[in-house]
């Protein structure tokens, strides 16, 4: 056996590349909970085509999973892999230009034939005309490995062929000292039916680990110790798996029972898909015939006394906009979760961007308040949708909850919470007459009004049908205040329009503070984001920090209403920077609120906004501020996290 | 002739569970006036809908449930005005998704009776696909079609069940759209219970309305409903002292389907026979074939082919014939009380607390302990 060599780093991006059909999710979801179980901190980005199966060897059939994942706390999935796993002559060139010079390309020689070659638009075998020159390239025929691997399993040689997966996943595992147990038992409860497929996996991925540690081609392995975590049990969580657990624990801290009204859409399906397991803490799940009757179902459980839920994208938001008009004017509780993904249109089904801020805003008839809560990390959706449950429910009003693509698929660590230390939250429903009427004879309350507000929260009583005494309309049409019945009125209908907008306000009561992270106080820069960027911002604000600059950076998780002290604390600042991944949606709130002239920084690429180039940004703008020269590129490498 | 529904009060078969086995009942006697909520009513003098809204008010009593566990919803249009005039608990909401509100509603809570008031513009046009796919899934509700072939809020442009050729505000020269049979296309959803009736003829509509109730899934019942502003006389065929008797094609449960003017027994001398050129149905005259020869109309065949053959007999242009009654009552798994079904077995199998069951969710899958 050759002695082998073990280097120390504090961190390593890896991206799994390959065709659509070769398990790339699967193989970096894998190497994600093996770093998860050693104790690195980690950041995942799940990258793949609309298309269930585009054609082979495509570049359009590029699927790839990218893991970041250290010895300290880091905000995001990486700018740039350090290392690429290519499948396939595809995967290496859909991929090479994200990779700096000197990066580690992996690459299964089997499929560099001149028909995959040419498929993949090379006119040259890359791997012979030295073009990869500036990269580590191992040349691994990781196909015929495997097939030799598992040849006593009697698999027809696709079928071997298909677990070459497993063996570069096993390779991996070895370079970077991860625990493979996980996956092992993983494999063994995946293929728990089909003996023959279970074995060849096992032992491909076990080939993979001894490949690396025989062979002289590679030298050396790596080791990233474990990241200093907050104690506590973690878990490796995706978006929209957290979310699936908030709203789940949304019906259980309420006693209510959840009703989902959904129809499939990319990337919000895996929400649905989730809920419809959760029977047993009285989730009901209907997939409706089309985005209408999936929130018309979910408002029709609201009335009857269940916390209505609607998950979708963007388009289905589009279809839905009259509902949650709907649900603004009859004052129901609930939610409306919008995964949001490239636009406009169908757009970019599965790739991530923040373009339907302004809808979720606006997109409705009339004055129609909505509230809007968004996530800023995978684990974060969990408390986002506990969130924005109390408000739908506090306020009796629809609640939109922004996700993104990012988030829904993307994961990290995440520290379970206790439950009993979640927050409870009371349905209050309505038991009694409360208003007094002229019949009365003891001046006692001796019927219902709908609309006879709270006077802190001005949330109305949500009377539940099966309450006796309590019978009432409600409806789309204006209603009068108090009373409920249908009133053209023009006094009232100013006054009704103006509460409904005074309600949502007030949601801002009640918000904590907003958080402002300014180590020296003396940052004359703000950096202001909300959703899925807070990673990105994160990094590249430590980055201009690590350099020797001041920076301040807070992050919006509710955008309807904002925090009380926003516009205060925009003020503290001369210059306010607002990263978003659309042309400057928060930016135009922002300046129409607060007459403050917010700088954008926008990308529409369909990726998580880059850390080093959002430096650089950030980087300009305190050279204006401050009057200096900003130079980023003194810092260690390391610096970018 | 008034079709004698009286057998349906049978209904449902014996063994089957009532629309309404679920829903708490009343001791108190109940008036038309307790169902009469404080709001006045705002329909044009002599519409249709007065006479359905008398019916349903005189009717809900004598199912004897709680006023506070029947839900009224609405879409929009002058029939979805229906539930702010009944002292029930109530929502109009929006153009053509009443029967998606209804299937949460009816999905969330066995306690409630559940009612759509629909019109043929909200059900057929705007709301076609909520509509097929209510009576598909077999929700329990049950969903009154008020059908004046016009839209009437709007005022007055053609509906998808006016006649080709209707001359209205936005067709002048006359519309070119082939209008829907709402019984036909309740029946090729698959609907279990499938009735039509007419707003003016109060114990048919009443016995229909009974029918429809005491139905365990989706009830569909037409009415034929005179909108006097903007298609007046429109059933006036059916509704005519001269003409009804041969417009009327009266479905009775278990009885030769027979209509027209009597013949010597005192039964209509015209009748249904099978078409065996067709695979469909057609009029006869009785004294022709001999009364052993038509068709017995039998509303539980598991084969929807012969209801959806009868009921082509009505006209798709002006209504000089069309078929009343109780074309289809049939059993059929619901979607609510699946989707309370599956809940109550995913509970047996996870019982206990609540919160240590989500603690163990969420502290599922591989973990890892910092201390």
């Amino acid at each position: 056996m050759v002695s082998k060599q073990v280097k120390q780093l504090d961190r390593v991006i890896i991206r799994f590349a390959g065709d659509s059909g070769d398990g790339m999710q699967l193989t970096g979801d894998r190497f994600t909970q093996e770093s998860a179980a050693f104790g690195n901190d980690l950041s995942t980005l799940p990258n793949f085509p609309a298309e269930i199966r585009a054609p082979q060897g495509t570049l359009p059939g590029v699927s790839s999973f990218q893991v970041h994942f250290a010895d300290h706390d880091i905000l995001t999935p990486g700018d740039a892999p350090d290392v690429l796993v290519a499948m396939n002559p595809a995967a290496l060139r859909a991929n090479l230009s994200d990779l700096p010079k000197g990066a580690t390309i992996i690459v299964d020689t089997h499929d560099f034939t001149a028909r995959n070659l040419t498929k993949a638009g090379y006119a040259a075998n890359p791997l012979e005309d030295n073009s990869l020159g500036d990269y580590a390239l191992h040349t691994v025929d990781l196909t015929g490995l495997t097939v030799a691997a598992v040849k006593e399993f009697g698999l027809s040689r696709k079928d071997a062929a298909r677990a070459k997966n497993m063996f570069a996943l096993g390779l991996l595992s070895w370079m970077y000292g991860r625990p493979v147990e996980s996956t092992i038992s993983f494999l063994e409860r995946r293929f728990a039916k089909v003996a023959d497929i279970r074995d060849a996996n096992i032992t491909a991925f076990k080939s993979g680990w001894n490949f690396g540690e025989t062979t002289e081609a590679f030298a050396v392995s790596y080791e990233i110790k474990p990241a200093p975590m907050a104690a506590g049990t973690y878990r490796n969580i995706t978006g929209n798996l957290a979310l699936s657990y908030g709203l789940v624990a949304s019906g259980v801290r309420s006693g209510l029972p959840i009703f989902l009204g959904s129809y499939p859409i990319t990337p919000a399906s895996d929400i649905l898909h989730e809920l419809s397991k959760h029977k047993a803490f009285g989730v009901t799940t209907f997939q409706a015939e089309d985005e209408i009757a999936g929130i018309g179902a979910a408002i029709g459980a609201s009335f009857a006394g269940s916390l209505g839920v609607t998950t979708t994208s963007g388009p289905g938001i589009a279809l839905k906009s009259e509902a949650i008009g709907l649900a603004v004017m009859t004052e129901l509780p609930l939610l409306v979760v919008d995964v949001q993904r490239g636009g406009p249109s169908t757009g970019l089904p599965t790739k991530t961007e923040q373009a339907d801020l302004l809808q979720a805003m606006f997109g409705r008839n009339g004055e129609a308040p909505v509230p809007i809560v968004a996530p800023q990390s995978p684990g974060d959706c969990f408390d986002a949708a506990l969130d924005a449950a109390r408000i739908a429910v506090t306020y009796r009003t629809p609640v939109m909850l922004l996700s993104d693509g990012y988030l829904a698929n993307g994961s990290e660590p995440w520290r379970i919470p206790e439950v009993d230390q979640l927050p409870t939250i009371d349905p209050d429903f309505a038991t009694a007459t409360n208003h007094v009427s002229k019949k009365s004879e003891d001046g006692e309350p001796d019927e219902f009004w709908p609309y006879l507000r709270d006077e802190e929260t001005l949330a109305r009583p949500w009377a539940v049908p099966g309450t006796p005494g309590l019978e009432h309309r409600i409806g789309g049409l204006e209603k009068g205040d108090g009373h409920g019945n249908i009133s053209y009125d023009p006094a009232n209908h100013d006054l009704m329009v103006r509460t409904r907008q005074a309600k949502v306000d007030r949601i801002a009561d009640a918000l904590p503070p907003l958080e402002v992270d300014d180590p020296s106080g003396r940052a004359k820069v703000l950096v202001l984001g909300w959703g899925s960027t807070y990673g990105p911002i994160g990094a590249g604000v430590r980055r201009v920090r690590k350099a020797g600059y001041h920076v301040a950076q807070a992050h919006l998780r509710h955008l309807n209403p904002f925090p009380k002290d926003l516009g205060e604390i925009l003020e503290r600042y001369d210059k306010v920077l607002v990263p978003e991944m659309n042309l400057g949606q928060l930016s135009m709130l922002l300046r129409a609120k607060y007459l403050v002239d917010a700088v954008g920084y926008n990308h529409v690429r369909g990726l998580p906004l880059k850390a080093a180039e959002l430096a650089e940004a950030i980087g300009e703008l305190v050279a204006q501020a401050e009057g200096v020269d900003v130079d980023l590129t003194a810092p260690a490498e390391e610096a970018i996290s | 002739m008034t079709p004698d529904n009286t057998s349906l009060a049978e209904l449902p078969f014996p063994g089957l569970r009532s629309g309404v086995e679920l829903v708490p009942t009343t001791d108190t006697a109940q008036t038309g006036k307790d169902f009469t909520s404080d709001q006045e009513v705002r329909w044009c003098p002599g519409c249709g809908d007065y006479a359905v809204l008398k019916a349903v008010q005189g009717f809900l009593p004598d199912l004897g449930l709680r006023r506070e566990n029947i839900v009224f919803v609405s879409g929009i249009g002058c029939s979805s005005r229906f539930p702010y005039y009944l002292d029930t608990y109530g929502m109009h909401s929006i153009h053509g998704r009443a029967p998606s509100i209804a299937t949460g509603i009816a999905t969330a809570r066995e306690d409630l009776s559940v009612w759509v008031v629909t019109g043929d513009g909200d059900a057929l046009s705007i709301g076609g696909n909520h509509l097929i796919h209510a009576l598909r899934r077999n929700v329990n509700m049950t969903i009154l079609l008020f059908n004046n072939r016009i839209y009437g809020l709007t005022k007055g442009q053609y509906s998808p069940t006016s006649e080709a050729g209707k001359i209205t505000k936005s067709t002048p020269m006359g519309s070119l759209d082939h209008p829907f049979n709402p019984v036909s296309l309740a029946l090729g959803a698959e609907g279990s219970f499938v009735a039509r009736t007419i707003d003016s003829d109060r114990k048919h509509l009443t016995s229909v309305l009974s029918a429809a109730a005491a139905h365990r899934g989706t009830s569909f019942v037409e009415i034929y409903q005179n909108c006097p502003i903007f298609n007046d006389g429109a059933f006036d065929a059916i509704k005519s002292p001269d003409t009804k008797a041969d417009a009327i094609i009266p479905l009775v449960h278990g009885e030769p389907v027979r209509f027209g003017a009597p013949d010597a027994s005192g039964l209509g001398g015209k009748g249904l026979i099978r078409d065996s050129r067709t695979g469909g149905v057609k009029i006869v005259e009785v004294a022709d074939v001999g009364e052993q020869a038509l068709l017995v109309h039998d509303a539980h065949n598991p084969d929807p082919s012969t209801a959806f053959a009868i009921s082509r007999l009505t006209d798709s242009g002006y209504l000089n014939q069309s078929p009343i009654g109780i074309f289809r009552q049939v059993e059929r798994p619901t979607y609510d009380d699946g989707a309370r079904a599956q809940i109550d077995s995913a509970r047996k199998a996870a019982p206990g607390d609540p919160e240590q069951r989500l603690a163990g969710l969420i502290g599922g899958g591989d973990t890892w302990t910092v201390v």
